[in-house]
């Protein structure tokens, strides 16, 4: 099979040989690293000082103390732990029942705040500019008396925009309310330490820095008072569970490479995506860059291309040997616009022609090039299709808002 | 290096059924590069997570017919046409019954949503060929023939008639040389997860409810109750709105005369339903419009085929002729029973379809 470009590190990253090196003796038969953590003996040590060694390196990274990160599953599982568990414990010293968060938030933080509403909380959506930037006036004005958490996150996966977490985490710190910011999209591609963002909580994610699926993180400030989501005595009661030992030693070598190639790789990869994106611009016209083109993760480039279906080109694409995605992958299927070009306004004809290009450090300007050989081709394929494009070829008028032909 | 001949691509339009995965996998195993792609019609209202439906194309059919492409190995896609097909089958359907006919959304669905988006997308995606599940054949000569199947039971060229030339040069109907029971044997051959998979019979957006029920749930107004009449205008009772009949319907109507009465028209404009005896049911002629010729040889004036007015009629002798390129005045050797407004009638010569048109 022919090497695929893969644009699609939003989704997930390919994992880091080093990484999977590192690993390699965690799952070996044959080694001496299968014990359990939690047991006594020498074996559990060596299992156990590779966990700690990890949550050293996995801290060092976000510039938090040993203490304050725990390993979960995932980053939904952080996602999930932060504000369930900040909600639980609130509830049960009648703190209050409000959550602030914005409309462009991941699914499992959206999914969980509405749960969370249908058992009485109450959740304010706060809207986004239309680059997708949040006020943090709004977080200000939104903020009442029973606040008890507020969640941000920190850089969107569709288009990438960073909000402003450290301002908005002054606001939240001056009135004493706790904190949280999905990073799952910003931690190995931005310098990042929770003091300076102000933050209290912070998730990420061990498959988006080149590190293996099924390992994620939570950083939780000391004294923050939370509910587990697992009960038993792991992590010091805060997660339960055997630890993923061979996973989380990948996430700690992730953290530590990402950290030693923080400016570096960022700066590769932001050349490499500005290289597609004046490609794109220059060869394709009735296109549109969504996001905010200053505030922005590096490989992250989101596009509508008016007359085109997002999803025939995702197709097409991958017939062509490009990997790319119309959104976020956790919900593509579906064919609804994404919350998140919605929570921006883009018009339902502009959204439904939408691709995500998300680029990482494993990209080479060859597959940039080739990929700006095949993409015009693609989208004047898809164009040709479409009897709307013929209309407007013809110099006829086209619908302000075309009926869509396959999307509502 | 591994050197590979280059194979020929085809798209399969995958229902998620058994036809059209056992189509996909003889294909697969004839050496084609198969790509499956299931369009997405429908949105199932009653539909909940791990219940059956059993009709095609809902949430767990493009789900099976997933399965069936990553055991074979082949990329599967799906294609969202939901906004299509409402406006082009689902509401044309209601519309049609709302106006006194009785539509054979198969026939919409074939033309406005399968064969030629659908081409259009298989051509984007660089393939050859469009293949699907129908039981039908095509001749390729140096013109294209739509033939029946070799099943003459399951035969579906009947819903196929508007296809054209340059369509059917890029069809594939894999299943056109089999019996059904032998499709059944190569889908369990191949171990396919739908090899016994009930058979979808029923209209796939009814959802296995009555035609009726469906009407009232998507038109805002009620349906008006009329009066039931004999031709001579007799009046024998009150309908409860006349989409809820249909031509050559005996059951259902409530009202007793002591002799069997059909229902041979509606009038529309008056709200009336008449009814009358066998013998009324039967007719020597009828309009077609839109209609299609196959073979792109318009005949000139007049030509003689064996003419089917539904998909189960057995077919009647009849003289076709033009009334300009898309009409045309269909004349019975003999009278012939339930011609149906909205259905289609479609001209056969022999085995080979001519073309077809919808029964005005």
């Amino acid at each position: 099979m022919k090497k695929k470009i893969y644009f699609d590190n939003n989704a997930t990253t390919p994992l880091d040989p080093k990484v999977a090196e590192a690993m390699l003796p965690y799952l070996s038969a044959g080694t001496e690293f299968y014990g359990n953590p939690s047991s006594v003996h020498t074996l559990g040590q060596a299992a156990r000082k590779a966990v700690e060694e990890a949550r050293a390196q996995v801290a060092q990274l976000v510039g938090s103390s040993l203490e304050e990160i725990i390993f979960t599953s995932c980053g939904s599982e952080s996602d999930t732990t932060a504000i369930k568990g900040i909600a639980f414990s609130a509830k049960e010293r009648k703190k209050g029942n409000h959550i602030i968060t914005t409309a462009l938030e991941h699914d499992t933080v959206l999914f969980c705040c509405e749960y969370l509403q249908k058992q009485g909380w109450d959740v304010t959506f706060l809207p986004v500019s239309p680059s997708g930037i949040l006020d943090p006036d709004s977080v200000k004005k939104a903020i009442r008396p029973e606040t008890i958490l507020v969640s941000v996150m920190h850089a969107n996966n569709e288009i990438g925009t960073i909000q402003p977490i450290a301002e908005i985490g002054k606001i939240c710190k001056e009135r004493e309310i706790p904190f949280h910011t999905d990073a799952i999209q910003t931690v190995g591609k931005l310098p990042i330490k929770v003091n300076e963002l102000n933050v209290d909580l912070l998730s990420l994610s061990a498959h988006k820095l080149y590190g293996p699926k099924g390992v994620g993180a939570l950083f939780i400030r000391r004294g923050t008072r939370f509910h587990p989501l697992f009960h038993g005595h792991h992590e010091r009661n805060r997660r339960a569970g055997t630890e993923n030992v061979p996973a989380i030693v990948g996430l700690g070598v992730a953290a530590e490479l990402a950290q030693k190639n923080l400016g570096q790789e960022a700066k590769k990869v932001a050349t490499l995506r500005d290289r597609l994106e004046k490609g794109i611009l220059e060869k394709i016209p009735y296109i549109r860059l969504n996001g905010d083109p200053k505030h922005r993760i590096p490989g992250t480039s989101n596009f509508s291309f008016e007359f085109v279906e997002g999803e025939g080109c995702v197709v097409m694409l991958d017939i062509e040997g490009i990997a790319v995605s119309t959104g976020s992958a956790c919900a593509s299927g579906s064919t609804k616009a994404s919350h998140v070009l919605r929570a921006i306004g883009l018009p339902a004809n502009v959204a439904q022609g939408t691709v995500r290009f998300s680029l990482g450090q494993f990209n080479t300007m060859d597959e940039v090039d080739k990929a700006l050989e095949i993409i015009p081709r693609v989208i004047s394929k898809l164009r040709s299709l479409s009897p709307l494009w013929s209309d407007k070829m013809a110099g006829l008028p086209t619908a302000v808002t075309p009926p869509l032909s396959h999307k509502k | 290096m591994e050197t590979e001949t280059k194979k020929i691509r085809v798209v399969v339009a995958m229902s998620g059924g058994v036809d059209s995965s056992t189509a996909c996998a003889l294909l697969h195993s004839q050496g084609y590069e198969v790509i499956g792609i299931t369009l997405k019609l429908w949105t199932p209202k009653h539909w909940v997570e791990g219940e059956k439906v059993g009709s095609c194309c809902s949430p767990q059919d493009i789900g099976e017919a997933k399965i069936v492409c990553r055991q074979l190995g082949v990329p599967h896609y799906t294609y969202n046409m939901e906004e299509r097909f409402k406006e082009k089958v689902v509401d044309q359907f209601v519309d049609s019954y709302l106006n006194g006919r009785t539509p054979n959304p198969c026939v919409s669905c074939n033309s406005f949503i399968k064969f030629d988006p659908l081409l259009k997308y298989a051509e984007a995606l660089g393939a050859e060929y469009l293949a699907t599940g129908h039981y039908a054949r095509i001749i390729r000569e140096n013109h294209f023939y739509l033939t029946k199947a070799k099943d003459q039971f399951k035969d579906q060229s009947y819903f196929l008639y508007m296809l054209n030339q340059a369509q059917l040069s890029q069809v594939l109907f894999p299943l056109g040389d089999y019996q059904k029971e032998e499709v059944r044997e190569i889908a369990r051959k191949f171990n396919l997860v739908n090899a016994e998979k009930k058979e979808s019979q029923d209209i796939c957006f009814l959802e296995g409810r009555d035609y009726r029920e469906f009407i009232k749930e998507q038109t805002s107004q009620p349906l008006k109750k009329g009066a039931i009449q004999t031709q001579d205008g007799k009046i024998l009772g009150e309908h409860l709105g006349l989409p809820f009949y249909t031509i050559g319907q005996r059951e259902k109507l409530g009202v007793a005369t002591g002799e069997r009465l059909y229902v041979i028209g509606k009038d529309s404009k008056t709200n009336t339903l008449i009814v009358g005896k066998e013998s009324e049911n039967l007719q020597n002629c009828c309009l077609v419009h839109s209609v299609n010729w196959c073979s792109d040889q318009i005949p000139n004036e007049s030509v003689r085929a064996l003419v089917k007015v539904r998909y189960r009629h057995k077919g009647a002798l009849a003289a076709i002729n033009l009334l300009s390129a898309q009409e045309a005045k269909i004349v019975f050797d003999q009278d012939v029973s339930s011609i149906t407004p909205g259905q289609s009638a479609v001209f056969y010569d022999g085995e080979t379809v001519l073309g077809g048109g919808i029964i005005a």
